[in-house]
Parts: structure tokens; C-alpha cells; sequence
């Protein structure tokens, strides 16, 4: 144990301590603005300085340890007097427009200059302005960046993919995308981990409500809505309330409220994905000869970009199955158009999503199959949606509680957990048992699989009767996904079955999801899910009844003619740009 | 009224002068990857705060050059800027009336030219080329990448054995480093700021000489591949070290009767003694290495064996011919290359030169070591005959100033004109036609020859001591590629040629004469790329904890150095003479590291590498 004062209070902290945890210890926590534990703690915005007695300069708290004997002043006049002045020079290069920004109210820095009771700025403005390309996903605004860094560093660390980096020296350093490209250019894969880590309004997603409220103005027009699993448990978050405890019941109210012609759940569309995805892979695995190995999942877009320009020769070992998704698109656009005698040009299908790379996915050219129109016309992410429903005032606690409409609203425990890391995987080989053996294993056989592990992957084998022995590996974020593509590269480990989830924690950790700056959500947002999973009364994919019906009166058997064209796709029909290392070769 | 006054700086003017020192030291740490426009519009700026105002070109036109760079990197310049830039820049080159203006304006016309690529990346895609890849500069500029901000940490807690352990997985040579390394690592210290650069060579000889009897860590696994490094030098050393470590099986050819290259047979002992070499060779060889002595590539073995026998081949040959002057009478008697003496030297074979006048001819380095040797092995008289003038010696100030304290004469300014022999064929004397300084070419002042005549210089024994060269015949007809007498090889040490796969060279024999530490760093990359090349990829670590940083390390404070033996002392024997840091120097040397590896940018970006 180390002894030392902090604020004329005696604590004894552990060895490796630093001065921020040992503060808070002693009960007067130190404010920061671009620390991140274990991720940033590079003492970049000088704001956490405190005073150590003996040592004639200030000291970050963030990345110093507690030393035996130490006096530490965190509110000495010296302390106050450079916090004050860092956060002024800070905000002097920051656009203070703070009305107009998507973060006000959810953002450090402003919280920060409150708290300092900060009145005015004694420097002229020196507010920097960027190019960005205003069409992608993702949107950075260098008149809000504050250099923290957390950008670079979850891209380096976390997704290693080293999209942002330093640019320009001196005076002019920012952050810009690596190696002078453009977002365009870039390998990026729209997981937006960047955006849920920025302290500030700098990065964001683009903005896509006042498309979806054209939509919804527009009386010529069907709006048909679905949700992603993901988003169920976290939305209520930036609205006060506890994820946990506010019901589906409610978003679908709000969803109406907000004016939906139909409110349908992607749950709907991952069961049906299941239906797809393990019946390819029944067909895979008992014609292993025939395909490449392992196959991997492809209901995420962003690691699908991932492989697309990190590991394309892995292309064809893709499922060929669409994301839930876009599987919902083809068959709002066609079975369900049918079904309510609607025009499917006349129709917008829009998504709610945890997720940026899905904004891209949707307009992706080859995904038109129902109509010609794009399959899903609009993706907003849970943090749109938010935006949506505080715009139009919707109190959560006269907010009715409603059901998902029918037939697309149904869904099981199974299409549930697709927004949890092991969840797809979890699913798929609940339904792959049952379409071997015609009967049901226990719902929860195979939970080893569950979880996020925060080193490697998660690996399992299991006995499906009559097919064998099933090798499946489980792996979220996309640095450890790089881990696990190269040890199967290099032949270090075999798998039959591989899931992939760039965000970390997977959906539920996903770069749409409402920010709580400094704070890892997934683990208890997939919590959520699995817990949901747990109280449904179907738990199958297989044992969904609209999903069947659907199935029966319209796309035959899973995988058939119809079933191919609509719900599967061709890896290879769109181009993603290399990773600057395969490009050199 | 007086007439005349005595002049005095005032205050202000005083503390201008001590800011032009600082500022000189500041520029002398700058970072690489700096932006270079941004850099060369400040220096600019400097030049316009020094103009005097009388002359437009000066007054204005630096003004003006400025605001148009300033515009360029704000990201707003236009490609016609860069000729308005020009024409300016020329303009005042030609018009201004001093060197205050003129010369500012070159400035900015060598940047136009030399990094046009910068200012048109500016102007079209508002961007900068420059970025600052690794911060720490002494870890950057150290070639073979040693944690030094790390060693200096853990000499400081008194771990001189971890530091040892910590240099090593980086580079197999601390002790020989700690000797003789020329230390790059000290020119951009960050401590250059504030006083004086860290002695970071000085604080490692202090380590190694601390540090006991340090062992090796254990080799991985054998692999059951076989590696042949050609050069027992420490370019090939270093190679065969790590290999060994990962798992190769290591055999190294040496020409020579002994290991160590240029070591043992270019450094002399005064400078590294021999049995620190030995010693540290012999743990290197702790690992498991094969070692053929006096086995000559060509004769005894032919390159196209090893090829074929080993799974792998590292050329590390260095450069060890020497070069003639091509003068009249270089093929008499007493007339020898620095590097023949120096290889007798180094096995001992110490010639007796008693009564004898010496006459070295060159500037560099090795002629100092001849110089300092030859006044050791009782010389009556040493003198160094060198083109040009002392400050433009190649060789390092303090081995030149070392030279003349021992008694050795610089005679500058004189080019070898002939040697003149007696009937016998033995040299009597070196002629030099005196020369003087003229202008600037490629950077650097030229001679040419004065009208003065011909000066006699009388020499029994004259070395010559202009450069090295490579022995690469046995090579060449083996079908390496050679380009102007030196191995071709990539910056990963293969060779640009099909049929030489496996086959990787590095050091002295690809980049011709350099130092130790780049040999030892070229051999450290060989031996990742050739455990590539074999199908592996062993990661090479050490787990020692680095201490944390202390975070009073700013007041101000002198550099420590090493000190010598007493000249008149010295010169008589062949011991070590450099007198290493005490204890107390060493506890207070250490305290200045600024920890570059914690502070700044170090602990954002490329502050520690942990493995390769």
C-alpha cells in the first residue's frame, strides 16, 4: 500500500494507483476531458493537473502514481487557476455554437466549463474549419475536435485499424483520417466506435431524421419501421431512464406516436436470418468439400467491410445470407407490399439501428432486390431516434405501451440475442440442432459461447447428432477479430463456424448506441438482451410462426429460388477500398 | 558629452543573447517529421525580425513571402502562390543589399525547392506530409532502436544488470556500445533545451561496468533451421545473436584469427579493451553459436556451399581493404595502410616504432587512431597530414584534441604530393603541397593549392588512413550483386536478385564504412526478416519494468561527463582511457532524462517498444 494526503486527507491506495483513482478515493475526484481508462491516458488536455508538494510543476492525475508521502492539492489556487485557464484555451478553438450541436447536454467539454463557471473567454477565436465529405456515415467537425485523441486511440487499439491518425505538425496538428486520405478512401469500416468515444460533438453520425420526417409527411407514402434487437436496451438511456427497466413496450408506443404506418421488429428479419444462414450452413458442413473454411457470419456490416479490405481472400467463406436488416427490406418490399396491397415504390422502409455501418450497407447498389428501390431506404441510429422522439416531446411516462404490428413484429429469444456477442452464433446453432436432429436442444446449450472475452475470441465445440463434431469461435471488436483472422490464416487454429461483431460487446456496444462518455455499455446492454432471451416463451428461431407462415406462402424453403434471390447476396458485387498494407503488394 | 564611450550590452541586449543560445539548442533538438514549411516560414520570420528596414526587398518582400506561406498553410494558397513565391524570393535574392536580406530569401528558395512536394500537398489537398512517427529522439535516432529513456530509469534505481537486459533486446552489444558507440541517441535530446544533452553513453558504461556478470536469456526451441552468417564482426554478431535466440542454428565464418571485426582489428584497446570484448563475445557465444575461424569465403568454402548448405545466409563482411592515395612512392618500405596496423594490433603483434617519425595521412577517425596509436607504440614523432583544416576533420573534436594532447602534430592544410624513398626503397619523407581553404562545394569548404611550394616532411613510417573498401570478389563471381564496390542489398537485406533467395547481407559491406551501432542494427533487422524468410515469426522481449518516472526532473543542471587518464600518462600504454562515471555522477546524470518516453508525445505514440 502507498500512504499519501490528497487534500489534507490521509489515504492508503494501492501500488500502481494514479493520482485520478486515488482522488476519487479521498472523496475529491479530479475533473478530466480526454482521459479514458486504459484507453487514453496520455494527459493531452492538462486539465487534471494537480499539485504535488516538492514538485515545482503540476502534474497530471490521470497517468501519474501515487507515491509514498505525497501531498496532493487537487483545488490548490495554482490548480485552479491553469484548470481554468487549459479549459479556456480549449475552448477558444471550439465552436461554442452549442445549440446547434448534437452532444449539448451529453458532452464533457461543455459540462466541464460549467462546472469551472467559465463566463467568458479572454483569447479571440481561433475556431478551425475542415473538409469532410458530408455524404458518409460518419461525420467529423474539426471546429469541435479537442484533440484528445480517443479517436486514434480506439481505432489503433481496439479495432486496429488505424483509420485516424496525427495530422499536420505544430500549431496546426488535428486529427484527420491516416495517411492523407479521405474517409472515401480509407478502409474504414463505419463501425463508429470513434463517434460513442468522443467527448464532443466532433464526430457523429450523418443525420438522416429529417429524410425520415419527409417521409413521414408525405401521405403517398407507407413508412414501415423496423428495430434493431440492440436498440430496445439502450434507447431510453439518453432520455433519464434505466434501459433495463423502460419496456420494448414503450419504443414501439414511441415509434408511433411518432407516426409509423407499421412498426415491425428486426428480430423478426435475424429469425428468419437463422432460417437462412443455418440452413447454408447444414448444407456447408455436410459438403465440406466443396467450400472454403471456416464460414463466418455476415450480419454485420462493418466486419463484412472489415474482410472485405483487410482479408479478402476470405470473401467467399461469408455466409451468403443478407443482414437481418436487409432480409427485412426485400421482404417489406415484396411479401409484405403484397400482403397490404401497396405500391413498394410507394414504400419507405426505414431502420432503427445501433449502427453506422448499416447506413452505408443500405445503399449499397446490389441491395434493390424487391423492387429496384433501395431494400431499406433510411437508417437512423438509436441516437436519431432519440432525437426524434425528444424533438416531438413525447414524455416517457404518459407514453402508452404498444405491440410490434404483424405479420414482420414477431419474434423469438433467438432473434433477440443478435445484438449480443456469441447471439448469432448462440441462435444459429439452436436452429442448425433442430434442422439435424428434428428435435430442440435445451435453449441454453450453448452459453459457453456467451460474453464478451476482452483478450481473444471464444471457442466451443459441440455435438450436433447425426452431423458431428461443430468447432465455433465467437469474436467482437475488430482488433481481436485481426487476431483470430490471423491465426486462422496461419493455420493455427480450425474452426467450422466463426461469428463476427465489430463493435466490441457486439450491437449492444454498437457505434449508433447513445454515449455515456466514459463508460463501456455493452456488457450491461447484452445483459439485457440475454435476459430477454430468458422470459420469451419461443426461444427458436424455427419455432416462429410468422416466419414459417412466411416461408409457406411465399419464399418455399429456405435457401430455394426465392429465398435466394431476395434474402442472399454476392460479396463480390461492390468494391471496398484495400487496406493500405495489401495495397503496397 | 564624451567623445568616445566604451561600449556595454544593456540589460535587454544581454538577455537577447542568452535567448539566441537557447534558441540555438532548441533548433538543435528539433524532432524529425517536423513541417517544413511551417518550420522554414518561422526561420523566415527570424530573418525579417533582423532586417534593419532600410531596403525594400528586405523590409517588405520578407513580409510578404510570409503572409503568402502563411496562406498556404492555412489551406488556402493557390498553385499560382508558388510562382509569386519565387519571383519574390528571387527578387530579393538579387536586389536586397546585405546578407540579412539575401540570404533569407535563399531560405526560402531552397525549400521551394527542396520540398515543393510539401507545399503542393498544401495547396491541393490542405494537408502535410510531415508527421512525427516516433517522438522519443534519442529511441529515433539510436539505429537499432534501444530503450534508452528505459535504461536510464532503471541505472537511476541503481539496476544496472536489468539495463544491461533491457539494451540487450536491442542490441548484443552494451559493452562495446558503452565504449565506443558515437551515440546519435545524444543529438536531439530533449534536455538540449533546457542545458545540455543527457551523456547517455557515458551513463551506459557506467551499467555495463556495474552490472556483473549479466546471463543471457534462454534460447526458444530449435527450429532445425540452419543459418550461415559470413563476418564474425558486430554486424554479423548481432544476427547470429538473435537467430540463436530464436531457435536457429547459428554457424559464423570468420576470416580473421579472432571474433570482432572492426572491434578488435579498427578500434584500439586505449579505446575498448580486449577483455571487455572478449568477455562480451564469449556471452554472445554462450547461446549456442558455431564459430569457423580463419576461414576465408573463396578459398577455404565457396559462397555457393553455404548457399546450398544452409537454409539461410547473412553477408556481414564489413570493409576491411584499404585504400590507396595513388601519390608517387606509395609502394616503399615503412609505407602501411591504418588498416594492416591495426589489424596486427589487434592480435597483439605490437610493432615497436621507438625513434621512428610517423606520418599519418587523413582526418577521419581512423587516422586518429593510428595517430594515438602509433605515439603509443613510442613513436619520437607523430604527425597527421590532412587536406583540409581542422574544423573540417571528419573525426570526432575530442579524438583530434586527444591526438595533440598526447603530442601528436596536426599539420592542416597539406596534400600528399609524393613519397620519396632512399636507394634502399625505404620511405624517408612524405612531400605535401600546402593548400589553401576556397569555396563551398556540396556543403562544405574545398582546398585547393596555395602558391606556396612543395614542403618536405621527413617520415620513416607513413600510414595511410583515407577509407576502407570491401572485399567483395569471392561475392561478385558467386553472382551477389555489387554496385561501386559495395554489396547491394534492400533496406530489409535481401538481395534485388531472383536467385539469391535466402540470402540477406547488411552492414560496412552494403553501406561501406559506418559505425558499430548500424552494423549492429542492420544485423538486428536481418535477423527478423531472415526469421521471416524461414516461416516464423519470434517475437524478441525482455520482462524488466520500466520504473516510473520521477516528477521533478526539471532544474536546471550541467551535463556530467566521463573523464580521462592524464594525457602524459596515457600515451605510454594501451589501457582504457576514459575514466567512467562515478556513482554520484552517474545518480545525478540519470536524474536529468526528461523521460521522453512518459511526457510528451511518448506516451501517446512509439513511446516504448516492448518487442520486435
Amino acid at each position: 500500500m502507498v500512504r499519501l494526503t490528497i487534500d489534507g486527507r490521509k489515504v492508503a491506495v494501492n501500488e500502481g494507483t494514479t493520482l485520478m483513482e486515488a482522488a476519487e478515493i479521498a472523496g475529491t475526484p479530479v475533473p478530466s476531458l480526454c482521459y479514458w481508462k486504459g484507453l487514453n491516458e496520455i494527459g493531452a488536455c492538462r486539465v487534471c493537473v494537480v499539485e504535488v508538494e516538492g514538485v515545482d510543476h503540476l502534474v497530471t492525475a490521470c497517468n501519474n502514481q501515487a507515491q509514498e508521502g505525497m501531498v496532493v492539492s487537487t483545488n490548490s489556487p495554482r490548480v485552479r487557476q491553469a484548470r481554468r485557464s487549459n479549459l479556456r484555451l480549449i475552448l477558444s478553438q471550439h465552436d461554442c455554437q452549442c445549440a446547434l450541436c448534437v452532444r449539448s447536454g451529453n458532452c464533457s467539454l461543455q459540462k466541464m466549463a460549467m462546472e469551472a463557471n467559465l463566463l467568458y473567454i479572454p483569447y479571440p477565436s481561433d475556431i478551425r474549419r475542415g473538409n469532410w465529405d458530408r455524404t458518409s456515415p460518419l461525420v467529423r467537425q474539426e471546429s469541435k475536435c479537442i484533440k484528445c485523441m480517443r479517436c486514434i486511440q480506439v481505432c489503433d487499439k481496439i479495432q486496429n485499424l488505424h483509420i485516424w491518425d496525427i495530422s499536420g505538425t505544430g500549431s496546426r496538428v488535428s486529427v484527420d483520417v491516416s495517411r492523407n486520405r479521405t474517409i472515401r478512401e480509407a478502409d474504414c469500416s463505419f463501425c463508429g466506435q470513434c463517434i460513442t468515444h468522443c467527448p464532443t460533438g466532433a464526430l457523429r453520425e450523418r443525420d438522416d431524421t429529417e429524410d425520415v420526417l419527409a417521409a413521414l409527411a408525405d401521405p403517398e407514402i407507407t413508412t414501415v419501421v423496423q428495430v434493431a434487437p440492440a436498440v430496445r436496451v439502450a434507447w431510453a438511456e439518453q432520455l433519464g431512464l434505466d434501459a433495463s427497466t423502460v419496456s420494448t413496450k414503450k419504443m414501439v408506443g414511441a415509434l408511433k406516436r411518432l407516426g409509423f404506418d407499421y412498426v415491425f421488429d428486426t428480430n423478426f428479419a435475424a429469425d428468419l436470418t437463422i432460417m437462412e444462414e443455418g440452413s447454408e450452413f447444414v448444407e456447408r458442413f455436410t459438403h465440406r468439400d466443396q467450400y472454403q473454411w471456416p464460414m463466418f457470419t455476415s450480419c454485420c456490416p462493418g466486419w463484412v467491410r472489415f474482410l472485405k479490405s483487410n482479408y479478402p481472400e476470405f470473401t467467399d467463406n461469408l455466409s451468403t445470407a443478407k443482414s437481418p436488416q436487409q432480409m427485412f427490406g426485400a421482404v417489406a418490399k415484396t411479401y409484405f407490399a403484397q400482403k397490404i396491397g401497396v405500391d413498394p415504390h410507394k414504400m419507405k422502409v426505414i431502420s432503427i439501428m445501433p449502427c453506422l455501418a448499416k447506413k452505408e450497407e443500405a445503399a449499397l447498389p446490389p441491395l434493390r432486390d424487391a423492387c429496384g428501390d433501395p431494400d431499406v431506404d433510411i437508417v437512423l441510429t438509436t441516437r436519431e431516434f432519440v432525437r426524434m422522439v425528444r424533438s416531438d416531446h413525447i414524455q416517457m411516462e404518459y407514453l402508452e405501451e404498444a405491440d410490434f404490428d404483424s405479420p414482420l413484429g414477431t419474434s423469438t429469444g433467438a432473434g433477440t440475442v443478435f445484438g449480443a456477442t456469441g447471439g448469432v452464433m448462440d441462435a444459429a446453432l439452436r436452429s442448425a440442432y433442430f434442422l439435424v436432429t428434428g428435435k430442440n436442444p435445451d435453449a441454453d446449450t450453448f452459453k459457453a459461447i456467451r460474453g464478451l472475452d476482452r483478450e481473444h475470441w471464444k471457442e466451443a465445440e459441440f455435438t450436433i447428432p447425426g452431423a458431428g463434431v461443430v468447432r465455433v469461435a465467437v469474436v467482437s471488436s475488430l482488433g481481436r477479430t485481426r487476431k483470430l483472422m490471423e491465426a486462422i490464416r496461419k493455420g493455427e487454429v480450425e474452426y467450422d463456424f466463426v461469428e463476427v461483431m465489430a463493435c466490441p460487446g457486439g450491437c449492444a456496444g454498437g457505434g449508433g448506441q447513445p454515449i455515456q462518455d466514459g463508460k463501456e455499455l455493452a456488457e450491461y446492454r447484452g445483459d439485457a438482451l440475454w435476459a430477454i432471451d430468458k422470459s420469451m416463451k419461443v426461444r427458436f428461431s424455427h419455432e416462429n410462426q410468422e416466419v414459417q407462415t412466411l416461408y409457406q406462402d411465399f419464399l418455399g424453403q429456405p435457401c430455394g429460388h426465392t429465398a435466394h434471390h431476395l434474402l442472399h447476396t454476392d460479396h463480390h458485387a461492390w468494391e471496398m477500398p484495400l487496406a493500405p498494407a495489401l495495397q503496397k503488394q | 558629452m564624451s567623445r568616445l564611450d566604451i561600449k556595454t550590452p544593456d540589460r535587454a541586449q544581454m538577455v537577447v543573447d542568452q535567448l539566441y543560445h537557447d534558441m540555438e539548442r532548441r533548433i538543435a533538438s528539433s524532432p524529425p517529421g517536423l513541417c517544413p514549411i511551417d518550420m522554414a516560414r518561422n526561420f523566415l520570420n527570424l530573418c525579417h525580425a533582423q532586417t534593419c528596414g532600410k531596403c525594400v526587398p528586405c523590409r517588405i518582400g520578407l513580409g510578404q513571402l510570409s503572409t503568402l506561406m502563411g496562406k498556404i498553410l492555412e489551406g488556402r494558397g493557390k498553385m499560382e502562390d508558388l510562382q509569386v513565391l519565387e519571383e519574390t524570393a528571387r527578387t530579393i535574392e538579387c536586389t536586397a543589399s546585405c546578407a540579412i536580406g539575401y540570404h533569407a530569401a535563399r531560405l526560402v528558395l531552397k525549400g521551394l525547392e527542396g520540398f515543393r512536394d510539401d507545399y503542393i500537398e498544401h495547396i491541393q489537398n490542405h494537408r502535410c506530409l510531415g508527421n512525427l512517427e516516433n517522438p522519443v529522439p534519442c529511441v529515433a535516432l539510436c539505429p537499432a532502436g534501444v530503450d534508452i529513456p528505459g535504461y536510464i530509469a532503471l541505472i537511476h534505481e541503481g539496476r544496472c544488470a536489468d539495463a544491461v537486459r533491457l539494451i540487450r533486446k536491442d542490441n548484443p552489444f552494451p559493452t562495446a556500445c558503452a565504449y565506443i558507440c558515437e551515440h546519435p541517441c545524444e543529438a536531439r535530446c530533449r534536455r538540449n533545451m533546457l542545458d545540455d544533452p543527457l551523456n547517455i553513453r557515458g551513463l551506459k558504461r557506467y551499467a555495463v561496468d556495474n552490472a556483473g556478470d549479466v546471463p543471457q536469456p534462454p534460447c526458444a526451441p530449435p527450429t532445425g533451421k540452419t543459418v550461415a552468417v559470413i563476418g564474425g564482426g558486430p554486424g554479423g554478431l548481432s544476427a547470429a545473436y538473435y537467430l540463436a535466440l530464436m531457435g536457429h542454428s547459428v554457424t559464423v565464418y570468420e576470416q580473421r584469427k579472432q571474433l570482432g571485426g572492426m572491434l578488435r582489428y579498427g578500434i584500439p584497446s586505449y579505446r575498448f579493451p580486449r577483455e571487455l570484448l572478449d568477455r562480451e563475445i564469449d556471452s554472445i557465444l554462450s547461446l549456442g553459436i558455431t564459430v569457423h575461424t580463419e576461414t576465408h569465403i573463396g578459398t577455404d568454402i565457396s559462397f555457393e556451399q553455404l548457399h546450398k548448405q544452409y537454409d539461410s545466409v547473412y553477408i556481414a563482411i564489413g570493409a576491411h581493404t584499404d585504400k590507396k592515395t595513388g601519390i608517387p612512392g606509395e609502394d616503399s618500405r615503412g609505407v602501411m595502410s591504418a588498416v594492416e596496423m591495426l589489424r596486427a594490433i589487434g592480435d597483439d603483434d605490437i610493432a615497436d616504432f621507438t625513434g621512428k617519425k610517423v606520418v599519418v595521412i587523413g582526418g577521419g577517425n581512423v587516422a586518429m587512431d593510428v595517430t594515438r596509436s602509433a605515439v603509443r607504440m613510442g613513436a619520437e614523432k607523430v604527425s597527421c597530414v590532412y587536406r583540409r583544416r581542422q574544423a573540417d576533420m571528419t573525426a570526432l573534436p575530442e579524438e583530434a584534441e586527444g591526438a595533440i594532447a598526447e603530442g601528436a602534430e596536426l599539420l592542416t592544410l597539406k596534400a600528399p604530393a609524393r613519397i620519396e624513398a632512399d636507394e634502399d626503397g625505404n620511405a624517408v619523407a612524405l612531400w605535401v603541397q600546402p593548400q589553401m581553404i576556397g569555396e563551398v562545394r556540396s556543403g562544405r569548404p574545398a582546398p585547393k593549392p596555395a602558391d606556396l611550394p612543395e614542403e618536405r616532411i621527413p617520415a620513416d613510417i607513413i600510414i595511410v588512413a583515407i577509407g576502407q573498401g570491401i572485399e567483395t570478389e569471392a561475392f561478385e563471381s558467386a553472382g551477389v550483386p555489387v554496385h561501386r564496390g559495395t554489396i547491394e542489398a534492400l533496406s530489409d537485406s535481401t538481395l534485388p536478385k531472383k536467385d539469391m533467395d535466402g540470402v540477406f547481407a547488411g552492414g560496412d559491406c552494403v553501406t561501406g564504412p559506418a559505425s558499430a551501432i548500424k552494423a549492429i542494427a542492420a544485423g538486428k533487422v536481418a535477423a527478423a526478416n531472415i526469421d521471416e524468410y524461414l516461416g516464423f515469426h519470434h517475437e524478441i522481449t525482455v520482462d524488466v519494468d520500466i520504473p516510473t518516472p520521477d516528477l521533478s526532473n526539471r532544474p536546471l543542471h550541467g551535463r556530467v561527463n566521463t573523464t580521462e587518464r592524464e594525457a602524459g600518462e596515457r600515451k605510454g600504454d594501451f589501457v582504457c582511457i576514459e575514466c567512467g562515471l562515478t556513482e554520484q555522477g552517474a545518480m545525478e546524470e540519470s536524474s536529468r532524462c526528461l523521460r521522453c518516453d512518459h511526457f510528451g508525445y511518448g506516451i501517446f505514440k512509439g513511446g516504448r517498444k516492448t518487442k520486435w
